[in-house]
């Protein structure tokens, strides 16, 4: 197998009794797109800043290409970041800042020239050499920053949550322009970010963090269907989480009685959970199929009928409230668009159901 | 009370009227002063005798302009090159403080600050007469110890510049220190990041960052240095810079000469200060 | 970055240790120890409050010390009355280019030197001045009136000289305070004077604060105004430490004094933060 171009093994980093980072142990293949998602303060930006050289591990390794560069100053690792807020020096021009890292090498004055314009050429904007900083917009910067890291063919490019500070529409556009720029310059991407859904259109694999630790690697669809702690079940994505006990278990799967005493069938990681064991499902809202009769859902595994509460209009992302009529929870449920259900209002008797394969169940410990 | 709420307007009128009347007061000094360099008189004041370039190119008795008089001249020399002694030293121990109290966390840092912030709230005349004192006592010293005469620690230029320094140097930190303040270290670590060491990401973006504040705190220096008279006066020597020198003539009695100077400084300061705000204004 | 941050942060240091303890603190020590001093003979010196009882005993001394202090104190009090409208105006009510060119012209007589200022004013003021001769023109007066050389010249050239330094921080303050602030003070039932009080006030605080020290300070230790604006009565503190030292050569006195001037300064500006609740790095800083 190839060399990883990024590993990190048994890295931790304390803060006086705080650990930021608790033994964590990845590998990046080169060319890849690979993403740490987490909340605020769960040590994903101790760990960039670990990479560039900006903190020192308590303990553990970083290898590049194989290569350990704890004792590598950070102005001379093969790794490049794009800050935060970007960083762009508001004191040089567009060239001069791309062509920063170049003069540090030493390089002569019109190789330089060449290769800044070979950056703005690659990164769409050609021509604006002669610009200051703060005549570009937000996108352009963001492009400049990352033009600035690549001039200089780095092994890996860190990114520090670049596009926080844009707004919403320019969002969008920018995690597929960036996806399609590391395509471009062929380098593998180490980003960081809080936002589930940058973390899932662009990378190749995520990692999702909490409280210093992985809690797993995966690939997006993996990682969304597939998630294989409470931790990650909430937090990428929307779900419905329903409190229960184990009834039976038997292999991967789980039968289990809500506290409002509705039986759920659904499939868990652990094999054979002891019956009584507390644990909670997670259901996503655009899994549960919505009907109008209870025919249309009778052959799935876990089938209910209700009231509906509520309804929240949110375009593609629309759901309604129900409350089940049994047993008295409130699920959500995905709104189609399809116009079946136009017109639908509170009060109105539905019906709806999904697979076990759709219900993710975790131990919550204790009986 | 402010444009947004309706008021009345004889207030308003009241408010432009009395804003007017301050600039009035403001101006009329300097207006006069400037006016009656052209007066052709041997006395700056009414009545009016016809106007005249002498007091500046004049150069026959009685009527000899700044650019022949000679005292003058070299008077307004001594004060630049104290001026630029001064801020030079003031904007160089101004940036490394900046940076001191920027950068780092050590004991008695507060206090330090304090201390720092003393010279501005010293009486100038104090600083004057302690630096006199301390100086001399040096110089004695060494005479008593060694028989060797230290001319440099007696009143003059040395002493001159060291005491504008010990006050000046507090204004050039605090000028240094706002605009590092809002300087984003970030920009430091992008720079290291892209290959720079240390020292070379302060020179190549730090530095350029704080140049407008270096300049802006080198004028306001230059400019504290030209006009100082409380410090200067304790301290000076043989070498009188140009207020002192003004402040003996016009205890001799005033003729337009000095009026003469005065709007040649005046023109002078202006033209720095513009300066200054040229250049805070292209940050 | 470790091994090297040591070697910086004591290069750093070493200019600020070096100004501040051989042009501040070790001068006036020495200074103390020579106002402490007294001459017992030939280059003969004992310890001895001597020199501040000399201070104590003399009435021409004390009086000049509280009339130096009276003074400087109502001239602080003339230029915030004066500047504080002036920089209301500036910092709210003008609008567009109007603002900061009428705050280039407050800071304009400035840069020039205190002396031509104070020249300036003599050429206005005295017995063949301006306003004499405006005045005998218009008929008011019938012979050359005399408006220099008493206090109230010294009062008006005082406020000249400091109006800046009262307006600046006051334009800084009152510009941070938020226009909607006013705004929800009306909105809410107040009145002009009661947004003024409770609103406009409290928030410019650390500017009238920070001005008043500052011209305060400038008054205390002014020399030039007092002294050519001033009448034969009229003298200055700052004019005494002037006289021992450089016409009597009395240094000791002439310490002693400065001793006696920095410690009101001090007493005043603590005071003045005390009862505002600020503090020197606050406002200075």
């Amino acid at each position: 197998m190839e060399t990883p171009d990024l590993s990190c093994i048994d890295l931790t980093k304390r803060f006086g009794d705080a650990v930021a980072v608790d033994n964590v142990s990845f590998e990046v293949p080169a060319g890849s797109f690979f993403s740490i998602l987490g909340p605020s303060g769960c040590g994903k930006t101790t760990i960039m800043r670990m990479i560039a050289g900006f903190l020192e591990p308590t303990s553990g390794d970083i290898q590049i290409k194989g290569q350990s560069v704890l004792n590598v100053p950070p102005n001379k690792r093969p790794v490049n970041m794009v800050f935060q807020h970007l960083a762009l020096f508001p004191m040089m021009n567009i060239a001069d800042n791309i062509g920063y890292g170049l003069r540090r090498q030493g390089l002569g004055k019109l190789e330089i020239e060449k290769k800044v314009d070979e950056a703005l050429d690659r990164i769409g904007l050609p021509g604006i050499g002669k610009r200051q900083v703060n005549e570009l917009s937000g996108g352009q910067k963001q492009r400049v920053a990352i033009a600035r890291c690549m001039v200089l063919e780095p092994d890996v490019l860190l990114l520090d949550e670049p596009l926080g500070a844009l707004d919403l529409k320019l969002r969008e556009q920018m995690k597929i322009e960036l996806k399609s720029l590391q395509h471009a310059f062929d380098t593998t991407f180490v980003y960081i970010t809080h936002d589930q859904s940058e973390a899932l259109v662009m990378s190749d694999s995520i990692a999702v963090m909490n409280a210093g630790q992985f809690e797993q690697v995966a690939g997006p669809e993996d990682l969304y269907y597939r998630p294989e702690t409470a931790f990650v079940a909430g937090f990428v994505g929307d779900a419905n989480i329903v409190k229960g006990q184990v009834v039976r278990s038997s292999g991967h799967d789980v039968e289990l009685r809500t506290e409002y005493g509705t039986h759920i069938k659904g499939v868990s990681k652990t094999r054979d959970m002891a019956a009584g064991r507390a644990a909670e499902i997670f259901v996503r809202p655009e899994a549960i199929r919505l009907a109008k009769s209870a025919d249309e859902v009778a052959e799935l595994d876990n089938f209910l009928s209700g009231k509906v509460e509520q309804t929240l209009f949110n375009g593609a992302a629309s759901r309604v409230l129900v409350k089940a009529d049994t047993s008295g929870e409130t699920i959500e449920v995905g709104l189609p668009q399809s116009g079946r259900f136009d017109g639908i209002r509170p009060g109105q008797e539905v019906h709806f159901g999904w697979s076990d394969k759709q219900s993710n169940v975790f131990e919550t410990g204790g009986l | 009370m402010i444009p947004t709420i309706p008021q009345n307007r004889t207030m308003d009128i009241a408010f432009k009227v009395y804003v007017t009347l301050f600039f009035i007061y403001l101006a009329l000094p300097l207006a006069v002063n400037a006016v009656f360099a052209f007066n052709d008189s041997q006395f700056p004041s009414l009545p009016w005798k016809g106007f005249t370039w002498n007091w500046f190119f004049g150069d026959a008795h009685p009527m000899i302009g700044v650019f022949h008089e000679r005292p003058i001249l070299r008077a307004i020399g001594t004060s630049i090159f104290i001026g630029v002694c001064v801020s030079t030293l003031a904007v160089i121990v101004g940036t490394t403080n900046a940076f001191l109290f920027n950068r780092y966390k050590f004991k008695g840092k507060e206090f330090l600050y304090f201390l720092m912030l003393l010279p501005l709230v010293i009486p100038g005349i104090l600083l004057g007469i302690s630096i006199l004192v301390f100086s001399s006592s040096i110089a004695n010293a060494v005479w008593d110890g060694f028989k060797w005469d230290i001319e440099a620690l007696r009143p003059g230029v040395l002493l001159v510049v060291l005491g504008q320094f010990s006050f000046i140097a507090t204004m050039a930190t605090l000028v240094i220190s706002a605009r590092l303040k809002t300087f984003d270290k970030t920009l430091e670590e992008a720079a290291m990041n892209l290959g720079a060491g240390a020292f070379t990401a302060i020179r190549t973006v730090t530095l350029p960052y704080l140049l407008p504040a270096m300049i802006g705190a080198f004028i306001v220096a230059f400019l504290m240095s030209f006009e100082n008279f409380n410090t200067t006066f304790m301290l000076v020597g043989s070498d009188a810079p140009l207020t002192i020198a003004m402040f003996d003539r016009l205890k001799e009695g005033s003729t337009p000469l000095l009026n003469a100077v005065s709007l040649l400084l005046m023109v002078g300061s202006s033209a720095l200060a513009l300066l200054m705000i040229a250049v805070q204004r292209k940050k | 970055m470790t091994s090297g941050r040591s070697l910086g942060f004591y290069l750093l240091l070493a200019p600020v240790l070096l100004w501040l303890a051989l042009l501040v603190i070790i001068p006036h020590v020495d200074l103390a120890l020579v106002s402490l001093r007294e001459r017992v003979g030939v280059g003969q010196y004992a310890l001895s409050p001597a020199n501040y009882l000399t201070f104590l005993n003399e009435p021409l001394y004390l009086v000049t010390f509280a009339r130096t202090a009276v003074m400087s104190i109502l001239a602080t009090i003339i230029t915030l009355i004066i500047g504080f409208p002036v920089a209301y105006y500036i910092a709210k009510m003008a609008r567009g280019k109007l603002q900061p060119i009428l705050f280039v012209l407050c800071l304009v007589p400035f840069w020039v030197s205190e002396l031509v200022r104070t020249f300036g004013w003599m050429i206005l003021l005295r017995e063949t001045g301006i306003i004499s001769s405006l005045l005998q023109w218009l008929g008011l007066v019938s012979g050359p009136v005399e408006l220099l050389y008493n206090d109230a010249a010294i009062m008006i050239g005082l406020v000249y000289t400091s109006m800046l330094f009262m307006v600046v921080p006051l334009v800084t303050t009152l510009s941070s305070l938020d226009d909607s602030l006013i705004e929800a003070g009306y909105d809410l039932g107040g009145s002009s004077a009661s947004v003024f009080r409770e609103i406009i006030v409290p928030h410019a605080m650390p500017g009238i604060v920070s001005g008043c020290i500052v011209v305060f300070m400038l008054s205390l230790g002014n020399y030039l105004t007092p002294i050519m604006l001033g009448g034969k009565d009229s003298l200055w503190f700052t004019e005494l430490i002037y006289s021992q030292f450089i016409v009597r050569f009395n240094w000791e006195l002439g310490a002693a004094f400065g001793f006696m001037l920095l410690f009101l300064s001090t007493a005043i500006v603590w005071t003045a933060l005390k009862l505002s609740g600020q503090s020197l790095e606050k406002t200075m800083g």
